[in-house]
């Protein structure tokens, strides 16, 4: 601390931050802020069985691997060969690191009845064999696991108590990031109170049953000088060792994508804007037994498959082959995608483990197979007869973890029936979502009818309608909602509107057809009246003008013989009967 | 039980006259070793007391190997030693351990399981 007043040292980014040794363990660092204390003791107290030594030897074998800092395990209770053979379940070879001179190990012993005690002794022994295997290795970490085991071994008390602080004093001194496993006592954190020794950092272990699943916790007792995550956490053993699940420290900082993806199917596209979902979002589909959830799940994970994708489908319900035989009913070949290794089917009963091992098991296998899509059916069975709150913080840690991998995920929940109960059972669950689909059973006219709406969407525009689905040889779609004055008709209602709409129509475009062919007729009809008119008028026309054109020639006849006449008698010429007599007159 | 009786006579670098070997050419009948860790007033004492319990009570049939573990820490795992002083019964069999400087003789005679010659 001191030399934080100094110049040259508060230039560095966090002068007074306490050094930290990372310790390798998923959310150990992140809830401790980078790890254990280095250079200090670090005290890990549970009951038995409760992950101490595993803990323990995480943090030296990641050290060793992964931090090139070799470490001393000395171990009270289990010898080399059991330690080995218990890292080995987690995929570390143990001998290898020890010839690597990564790790050294060192079993230490008492057998109380081998022992007498005359006179005055202390625990140099210990001290040198420690120190021996530091120097042989360059150690940085010491694992003492259950140093507390030498109360039983040692009768005097007061020696081991005086010598215990002088060794935790002495890995002080020595400088090595030490962790100290001791076992959980009735009042004290410690059967011996080995906490009173080791001030600098205490982390409590618990392994706790409810309802019949085990469920272990971690939490930060005391971390001086530091900030340190407070709550009790829940953590894991499993293939990849220890993970602690800090949901209170993770960040929603995972960056949104504004790409979108086919659900698979159409109609359900359409509803979404057109486009489908947004890549990365978390989609929940709930329903009554019955409703199709699962077939909208291998639909959208078909779609993502029949792209190129990768998914990833834990089944709570089904095995693997009732699965793909189920699908294919419906016309979903999942076992080509999974035959190509694009898709994985995890098939297990809820009840083989408890939620926190279930989230586990998913991290690695999202973290294994990286897929762009995961489908989770159902996650209502993942409860059982647990309750909604520990379901719902499950399932944040898994949609945060999905969202900052950028993984699309479709989480299917049972309903029960009864149609107030929908919303109340999922209102727990339903907020971490994106997307809202509800897909239920309409009951009515003797029949049921599967209906499907989105009720939220965030991020885009979407129908509000309810749509009819239905489940074909070919798959999943959504028929166009049919709209009967201010009705949506569905099933048998529908089918029977379009029949007699059909029906009403064809009469109608009969009736069309004659009305036009009548007029066709009519315009024939007419046509023929014009022709024979025509040619009345032409008739009557050609008679018209041979009358006038007689007429023309007998006047012109009469009036050229009376000139004639009149020539050779000089008499004026005749005029017509009645004119020649006015005329003659003038 | 025990893989370590082959121990080197090497080994014995100790703070004090090194192997007090009875005139018995062979296997002595009581080998015994004692486990120190540099001079100390402890280790001196130690091994006073052990050598006049020895030459009391087991004389001419004993051998004493003293191991500073501050010169050979490496020995101090194979008979697990934890405190100093330790005495360690090599044989006869079953291995013994007395921690301790060895004050107390009548204490050292119950855990070497000797009988008092008195």
């Amino acid at each position: 601390m001191a030399r934080t007043t100094k110049p040259a040292k508060t230039s560095a980014p966090e002068p007074t931050a306490l050094p930290k040794a990372l310790t390798g363990i998923q959310g150990l660092d992140e809830l401790t802020e980078g790890g254990l204390p280095r250079g200090r003791p670090t005290l890990i107290c549970g009951s038995a069985g409760s992950g101490k030594t595993m803990l323990a030897a995480e943090f030296l074998v990641h050290g060793a691997v992964d931090y090139g800092e070799p470490g001393v395990f000395m171990m009270f209770e289990e010898n080399a060969e059991e330690l080995a053979q218990n890292l080995r379940s987690l995929g570390v070879d143990l001998d290898r690191l020890q010839k690597q001179k990564k790790i050294a190990v060192d079993h230490v012993h008492i057998e109380r009845n081998e022992i007498q005690e005359t006179g005055e002794y202390d625990l140099e022994g210990l001290f040198i064999r420690l120190g021996h295997a530091i120097d042989t290795i360059g150690a940085k970490r010491v694992v003492l696991d259950t140093i507390e085991a030498l109360f039983s071994g040692l009768p005097n008390h007061a020696v081991l108590r005086a010598e215990l602080r002088r060794l935790f004093r002495w890995l002080k001194d020595r400088g090595v990031t030490a962790v100290i496993t001791g076992e959980r006592g009735e009042q004290s954190l410690t059967r011996y109170g080995l906490e009173e020794y080791v001030a600098d950092c205490v982390i409590l272990l618990d392994h706790r049953i409810i309802d019949q699943v085990s469920t272990r916790r971690l939490r930060v007792v005391k971390y001086r000088g530091t900030a340190h995550g407070t709550n009790e956490y829940p953590f894991l053993i499993g293939a990849h060792g220890i993970s602690v699940l800090p949901i209170t420290s993770m960040r929603l900082d995972h960056i949104a994508s504004s790409e979108r993806m086919s659900t698979g199917i159409a109609g359900l596209d359409d509803m979404l804007g057109g486009m489908g979902l947004y890549r990365g979002s978390s989609t929940l589909v709930s329903g009554a037994p019955g409703t199709g959830k699962s077939s909208v799940g291998a639909t959208f994970v078909d779609a993502a498959c029949r792209r190129g994708e990768r998914a990833l489908l834990f089944a709570y319900e089904e095995s693997s082959s009732q699965v793909l035989r189920n699908m294919a009913s419906i016309g979903l070949d999942l076992g080509q995608w999974e035959r190509r290794g694009l898709l994985r089917i995890d098939a297990s009963r809820p009840t083989l483990h408890g939620l926190e091992q279930h989230l586990v098991h998913m991290y690695d296998l999202v973290r294994d197979l990286n897929p762009s899509v995961v489908v989770v059916d159902p996650i209502s069975n993942l409860t059982m007869e647990r309750d909604d709150r520990s379901l719902k913080a499950t399932l944040m840690r898994l949609i945060d973890f999905l969202k900052q991998k950028g993984v699309t995920a479709v989480f299917t929940a049972l309903t029960s029936d009864l149609a107030n109960d929908v919303a109340d059972s999922q209102v727990g669950v339903s907020s971490l979502m994106d997307t809202w689909i509800l897909l239920s059973n309409m009951a009515g006219n003797g029949e049921r009818t599967r209906t499907l709406q989105v009720l939220k969407s965030r991020g885009m525009p979407h129908s509000h309608q309810v749509r009819e689905f239905v489940m074909g040889d070919r798959g999943i779609d959504l028929v166009d909602v049919y709209l009967a004055g201010d009705r949506v008709l569905t099933g048998t209602a529908r089918v029977s509107q379009v029949a007699q709409e059909t029906a009403a129509s064809d009469l109608r475009r009969r009736d069309h057809d004659r009305r036009l062919k009548e007029l066709a007729n009519h315009r024939k009809a007419i046509d023929a009246q014009i022709v024979a008119l025509n040619a009345q008028a032409d008739e009557r026309a050609g008679e018209v003008a041979f009358a006038i054109e007689r007429e023309c020639l007998l006047a012109d006849g009469v009036s050229t013989c009376s000139r004639a006449n009149a020539q050779s008698r000089d008499v004026p010429p005749p005029r017509p009967r009645a004119a020649p007599a006015r005329q003659g007159a003038k | 039980m025990n893989a370590r009786a082959d121990l080197p006579k090497a080994a014995v670098r100790g703070a004090k006259a090194p192997t007090l070997a009875q005139d018995k050419p062979g296997v002595a009948e009581w080998q015994l070793r004692l486990y120190v860790a540099g001079q100390t007033a402890k280790s001196s004492a130690a091994f006073d007391n052990l050598k006049r319990v020895c030459e009391t009570h087991l004389a001419g049939r004993y051998t004493i190997e003293v191991v500073d573990l501050l010169v050979n820490p490496r020995l101090a795992a194979g008979d697990q030693i934890l405190a100093v002083p330790t005495l360690v019964r090599k044989f006869p069999e079953p291995i013994r351990k007395i921690i301790g400087d060895l004050s107390n003789e009548e204490r050292v005679l119950v855990g070497l399981d000797v009988q008092p010659l008195r």
